[in-house]
C-alpha cells in the first residue's frame, strides 16, 4: 500500500542545511497499521508530512496505492490518504461549525450527496447528528478529536495519517479514541501509519513499528517483540524502560 | 510525628463569572510534611488551582477562601501581601510545565537565576554568580559556564527546565510544587529531569508536591498521591498501594491506559458516575 525507499527530507540549504530524514525505508502492506516512535527531533512527523505533501521529498521514493506521488499532491491523492493531526484544538477550524468542516472536503472533490455523508461520518466516529451545527468550543476534547477523524474519513481514504492523535487528551478520552481507530480500522479495511512518542500507544494499535532517531531509522520491529521486551537495540530498550515509569536508583550511569 | 508543614483545610476555588460561578476547587484538605505529594487528575479536576491558590497565584477574578490554609504556622490567608512575597520563591517555589513560557525570554539564564537568588538573600553580585553556577551544576548542566550566558530560547526544552528547577531552588525552599514539570518534554529527557528533581528533594530534605495527569508517573515517583475529580479529591492512598485503589474513578483511570505488558482490547474506558461529583 504504501512503499517507501530512502526517503530524505532536507530543509534550508549550506551552514543552514538540516536533514530532518535520512535514508529512510519501509513498506506498509494494505490493512496494516504502521508504527513510527522516537523522541522530538527525530523526524518522525516529518515523514508523515512528507508522505502527504506538508514537507519536502528531498531524495527516494513514495509510492501510495501504487502510483508515485506527484508534487504538488493531486486530488486522487488526497482521496486515498488523509491526516489526522495532534491537537485538536488547532486543527479545527473556530469559526466553522462541524457541518462546514466536513463539508469542505466534499466540496473540493465535487462529492455529490453531501448530506447524507455527513450525518453517515458523524456516525461512523460515535456522534449523533445533534453535533452537526457546533462550533468547536462547544465541543470537548475527545469530540473534536472524533470530529478531526470524521473530516479524514469522509472521502473514503484507504489510509489514515495519524500523528499523534491521542497526545492531547486526557488519559480515559485516549482510551476512547484508540478504541474508535482500532473500530473503524477493522470495518473500513484501513491503513494506518501512527506517529507518537508513546510505545504503549503504537504497541497496542500497530503490529510494526519504526523507531527513529535523530532522523534515521535506528530498528524496525514489531509490537509482539516490544512486549516481550525483545528489542534488540539499546535506544530502544531505553525508550521502554522511560515508558514504564518513574524507577529509582536505576541506571546510575544516565546521572 | 513532626507538625505539618503545609495545612490545606476545605480550599475552595471560585471563579465568578458572566455566566455563573464556577467552582473549580470543592473543599480540598490535605496536610504535607517532609515529603513527596502527588495530585493527580484529569485537566478542569482542579489539581493546578490547588497549586496555585497555595502559593496566592488564582489569576482573577477567582476567589479563594478556606477554613485553613498555613504553611509552617503562618497564615497565608491573613498574612500581608510583604510576608507572602518573601514566602513565594523563598520558602516555596513553583516548577510550572514549559520552560518556554516561564523563563524570561530577554535575560540570560544566568541573570534570571542570579536575580531569583538576589531577591531573596541578601547576597553581592559575585557571591550571587558562584551560587548560580553551583546550582546549574546542581541540576546536571554539562558545561555550567556556558548556560549561564545562553538565552532561554539557545536551550533545549530539557535544559530550559533543568535551569528553572535551578533557579526555583537556589533559595533553598522548604517546599516545592511542580506543577507538571515535564509534560512539555520527551520521555527519555523527562525521565532525567525527574531524576535529578529526585535526588535535589531528597538531599534537602524538602516537601514536594506534584501535580500531574500521569497516574503511572505520580505513582512511581511520589510517596503518597490525592486523585482529584471535578474539583474534589476522591481518593487518598500511598503511592505503593496504588493497584488498590477503591475509588472508580481511580480504578479506571488505571485501566484505560494501554500497556505494553497486556494486550486488552479493546480499551476498557471510563464511565462517569455523576455521583462522583457530587
Amino acid at each position: 500500500m504504501i512503499d517507501i525507499q530512502n526517503l530524505n527530507v532536507v530543509y534550508g540549504m549550506g551552514r543552514l542545511r538540516v536533514d530532518a530524514v535520512k535514508n529512510v525505508s519501509f513498506t506498509v502492506k494494505q490493512g496494516e497499521a504502521y508504527g513510527l516512535v522516537g523522541e522530538s527531533g527525530s523526524g518522525k512527523s516529518t515523514v508523515l508530512r512528507a508522505i502527504c505533501g506538508l514537507a519536502p521529498v528531498s531524495g527516494g521514493r513514495v509510492i501510495v496505492d501504487g502510483n508515485q506521488v506527484t508534487t504538488p499532491r493531486s486530488k486522487e491523492f488526497y482521496r486515498t490518504a488523509q491526516m489526522v493531526f495532534q491537537d485538536p484544538y488547532a486543527s479545527l477550524h473556530p469559526r466553522h461549525t462541524v457541518d462546514r468542516t466536513l463539508a469542505e472536503p466534499l466540496a473540493i472533490h465535487s462529492v455529490k450527496d453531501a448530506e447524507t455523508r455527513i450525518l453517515q461520518a458523524l456516525k461512523e466516529v460515535g456522534l449523533g447528528p445533534s453535533f452537526r451545527f457546533r462550533y468547536p468550543h462547544q465541543l470537548s476534547g475527545g469530540q473534536r478529536q472524533r470530529i478531526a477523524i470524521a473530516r479524514a474519513l469522509i472521502l473514503r481514504p484507504k489510509v489514515l495519517l495519524l500523528d499523534e492523535p491521542t497526545s492531547a487528551l486526557d488519559a480515559s478520552v485516549q482510551a476512547e479514541i484508540l478504541n474508535l481507530l482500532d473500530d473503524l480500522r477493522r470495518q473500513m479495511g484501513l491503513t494506518y501509519i501512527l506517529v507518537s512518542h508513546d510505545l504503549a500507544v503504537v504497541a497496542h494499535l500497530c503490529e510494526r513499528l519504526l523507531v527513529m532517531r535523530h532522523g534515521e531509522a535506528v530498528e524496525e520491529t514489531s509490537s509482539g517483540a516490544l512486549r516481550t521486551g525483545k528489542a534488540s537495540n539499546e535506544y530502544t530498550q531505553s525508550l521502554i524502560q522511560a515508558s514504564q515509569g518513574f524507577t529509582r536508583n536505576s541506571s546510575p550511569a544516565a546521572a | 510525628m513532626m507538625k505539618p508543614l503545609l495545612e490545606v483545610e476545605d480550599l475552595r476555588v471560585r471563579f465568578h463569572l458572566r455566566t455563573g460561578t464556577v467552582e473549580a476547587v470543592r473543599g480540598v484538605s490535605f496536610q504535607l510534611g517532609r515529603e513527596r505529594l502527588g495530585i493527580v487528575g484529569e485537566s478542569g479536576s482542579g489539581k493546578s488551582q490547588t497549586g496555585r491558590a497555595i502559593l496566592g497565584l488564582t489569576p482573577p477574578p477567582g476567589e479563594v477562601t478556606a477554613k485553613h490554609l498555613a504553611f509552617d504556622g503562618i497564615d497565608l490567608q491573613t498574612a500581608s501581601k510583604r510576608t507572602l512575597r518573601q514566602l513565594r520563591g523563598g520558602r516555596i517555589s513553583m516548577v510550572m510545565q514549559d520552560p518556554k513560557y516561564s523563563l524570561n525570554p530577554v535575560m540570560t539564564i544566568g541573570e534570571q537565576i542570579i536575580e531569583a537568588y538576589q531577591a531573596h538573600a541578601k547576597a553581592s553580585k559575585a557571591e550571587a554568580r558562584d551560587k548560580a553556577l553551583a546550582m546549574l551544576e546542581a541540576v546536571k548542566m554539562r558545561d555550567p559556564g556556558r548556560v549561564f550566558s545562553l538565552y532561554p530560547h539557545e536551550v533545549s526544552g530539557g535544559m530550559g527546565q533543568r535551569a528553572m528547577i535551578a533557579m526555583m531552588l537556589v533559595t533553598d525552599p522548604d517546599m516545592l510544587i511542580a506543577d507538571e514539570p515535564t509534560s512539555a518534554l520527551d520521555v527519555t529527557v523527562s525521565m532525567e529531569v525527574l531524576r535529578i528533581l529526585d535526588e535535589l528533594v531528597s538531599e534537602r530534605g524538602m516537601s514536594l508536591i506534584f501535580i500531574s495527569h500521569d497516574l503511572k508517573l505520580v505513582s512511581s515517583f511520589c510517596d503518597r498521591v490525592l486523585v482529584m475529580y471535578a474539583g474534589r479529591v476522591v481518593e487518598e492512598l500511598e503511592a505503593k498501594n496504588l493497584r488498590e485503589a477503591k475509588h472508580p474513578y481511580t480504578q479506571g483511570l488505571m485501566r484505560c491506559l494501554p500497556t505494553l505488558a497486556n494486550d486488552v482490547r479493546p480499551l476498557p474506558t471510563l464511565n462517569r458516575d455523576p455521583s462522583w461529583a457530587l
